[in-house]
């Protein structure tokens, strides 16, 4: 940050900031901090005292493990799909000009306002026998009979994907938006193949945005709540639907709040990771 | 760019477009349905269901009570948000880069685990009114979206303009209020509608703090879905959508839809 002309004298304009940051920081204390603090405290307590009981529950049988490992393959297969998608068109959005680049803006920021409930229940219509996709494989003579999808992890993967994938596409599409497409001509004229100028120059330098939109839709998928529900039910369990059924239903709140505290932990892992890829990546 | 490349591009943004718009057009065919069942219609339309949004059970509180905690959580952190984005941009202010990470951070929280976290500490105060729990958590959870749009708001303001407001004879007050709001405001109205949004649609954090009496739309709405999935929902979210293309195209008009995906144009 460039250091500012002071506007003001110099410990007045610190008295200044610090009145102005002190009621964002008070929220953020009392009301992200010190909850999470809690929720920590709540998870290592036992019948008498401190106690290691819930995590030694959740990491200690196959059957939680295997929740664990639903959540995380859910969000790392959802990102993974998502980026294979929202890459590429990012540049295609970016390339466009006018009406044509409202247009497809338009079309990632409209399904941000529907609700997620919704959403994912209209893949529940579009994904039945009857349904639309059923009807147009079997049109297309791709399959035979209608195929079961609905409460499958197939349902689940789509309609996780399309719920996140303005999230993929957005952090990087302001990245590459503002990329100049010269860098790579630049780099084919110094003899570069088209591989080698994407390497070295295209990725490189539009990584940041990669880097943002792949933790946010790790965070967010790893954490899905709604679209699991809906789309797959009891048959896939996850860490944020055990979560929910400790808390609602069994009042098992120790276990609840280590179920918690994992699922955070992995959330953080990946975004900490992402970023230090990030800067690696620019060296 | 290649022409494999590019044609790549085309080809996934294209599908990309049709692949996020498809749930929304069978929300929107299934809301003129002319039967009971939520599907898509096969014979005739009808707007019955769009009569009957309005008479759903527990409607218009939780329609209400949504309203109320979306536009009051995103007014006061519109103004907290931005007062912190000055002290981080412009402000000496002590550790400003962590402190803009930590007020950001919230945005990668999975719901859930803030929803119980906030759960126990208002348990442990004592605290059990729903407004004001409910109130508290969809601060936390739209001062994020604020706090990032104004930051990199302020960051492209050329803040020499106030001061040559102030040799123009402004006092500081008037400089700050006719130059610096007016300049800003594309990145107070992209902010308000992510931030709007974002606490219009929560499920996660409110279903822990709701009780019987006060439920959130979207909770309602889950409700309705897993109890008797009737085109009324439907209705009611073409409804929202609706509203929402019209923002955007006023959006469109006003600050560009580029600059609202965070591009400097």
């Amino acid at each position: 940050m460039i250091a500012p002309a002071p506007l003001l004298p110099l410990d007045r304009e610190t008295k200044l900031a610090l009145g102005l940051a002190s009621p964002a920081f008070l929220i953020l204390a009392a009301l992200f901090i010190l909850p999470l603090a809690l929720l920590l405290a709540v998870s290592l307590q036992g019948a008498d005292g401190l106690s290691l009981a819930a995590y030694a529950k959740l990491l200690g049988t196959p059957h939680y493990l295997k929740i664990i490992w639903n959540s995380l393959s859910l969000a790392l297969i959802v990102t993974a799909i998502s980026l294979l998608i929202g890459y590429p068109a990012s540049f295609a959005i970016a390339r466009a000009k006018g009406h044509w680049r409202s247009l497809m803006l338009a079309c990632l920021f409209l399904p941000l306002a529907a609700s997620v409930i919704v959403k994912a229940f209209a893949w529940t219509i579009l994904l039945r026998s009857t349904g639309i996709v059923n009807q147009t494989l079997l049109f297309l003579g791709i399959i035979d009979h209608p195929i079961r999808m609905i409460f499958t992890e197939t349902a689940l993967v789509v309609g996780a994907v399309n719920i996140f994938l303005p999230f993929m596409v957005l952090p990087i599409f302001s990245v590459v938006a503002q990329f100049d497409r010269r860098l790579s001509e630049a780099a084919a004229t110094l003899g570069a193949n088209p591989l080698q100028a994407f390497l070295k120059v295209t990725l490189p330098v539009t990584l940041p945005g990669v880097i943002a939109g792949v933790a946010l839709v790790f965070s967010l998928s790893v954490s899905a709540y709604v679209v699991p529900t809906l789309l797959i039910g009891e048959r896939f369990p996850t860490l944020a639907s055990t979560i929910a059924k400790s808390y609602l239903l069994t009042r098992e709140e120790a276990f609840g709040a280590a179920s918690g505290v994992v699922l955070l932990a992995i959330a953080v892992a990946v975004v900490m990771l992402s970023a230090r890829f990030g800067r690696e990546g620019r060296r | 760019m290649n022409r494999i490349g590019l044609l790549t591009a085309w080809v996934m943004a294209i599908s990309a477009c049709i692949f996020l718009l498809a749930p929304l057009l069978v929300i929107a065919a299934a809301s003129f349905s002319p039967t009971p069942v939520f599907d898509l219609p096969t014979s005739g339309a009808s707007l019955r269901w769009y009569q009957r949004i309005g008479t759903l059970d527990g409607f218009w509180p939780a329609l209400g009570l949504s309203l109320q905690l979306a536009l009051v959580s995103t007014l006061v952190s519109l103004v907290l948000g931005t007062a912190a984005a000055i002290a981080i941009v412009r402000g000496r202010l002590p550790g400003a880069e962590a402190f803009a990470a930590a007020l950001t951070s919230p945005l990668m929280m999975p719901g859930l685990v803030l929803g119980i976290a906030l759960l126990q500490s208002f348990r442990g105060i004592g605290l059990s009114n729903p407004w004001t729990s409910l109130f508290l958590a969809h601060l936390v959870i739209t001062l994020p979206y604020v706090a990032r749009t104004m930051i990199a708001g302020m960051t492209r303001f050329d803040f020499t303009l106030i001061e040559a407001a102030l040799t123009l004879g402004c006092t500081y007050r008037q400089s700050v209020l006719k130059v610096m709001i007016p300049a800003l405001a594309p990145s107070f109205l992209v902010a308000g509608l992510f931030s709007f949004l974002a606490s219009f649609d929560n499920y996660p954090v409110s279903i822990f703090l709701t009780d019987v009496r006060s439920k959130t739309l979207p909770i309602k709405m889950l409700q309705y879905i897993e109890e008797a999935p009737d085109p009324t929902i439907a209705a009611l979210s073409s409804l929202i959508l609706l509203g929402t293309i019209l923002l955007l195209v006023l959006a469109d008009r006003f600050v560009g839809l580029s600059r609202m995906a965070g591009t400097n144009e």
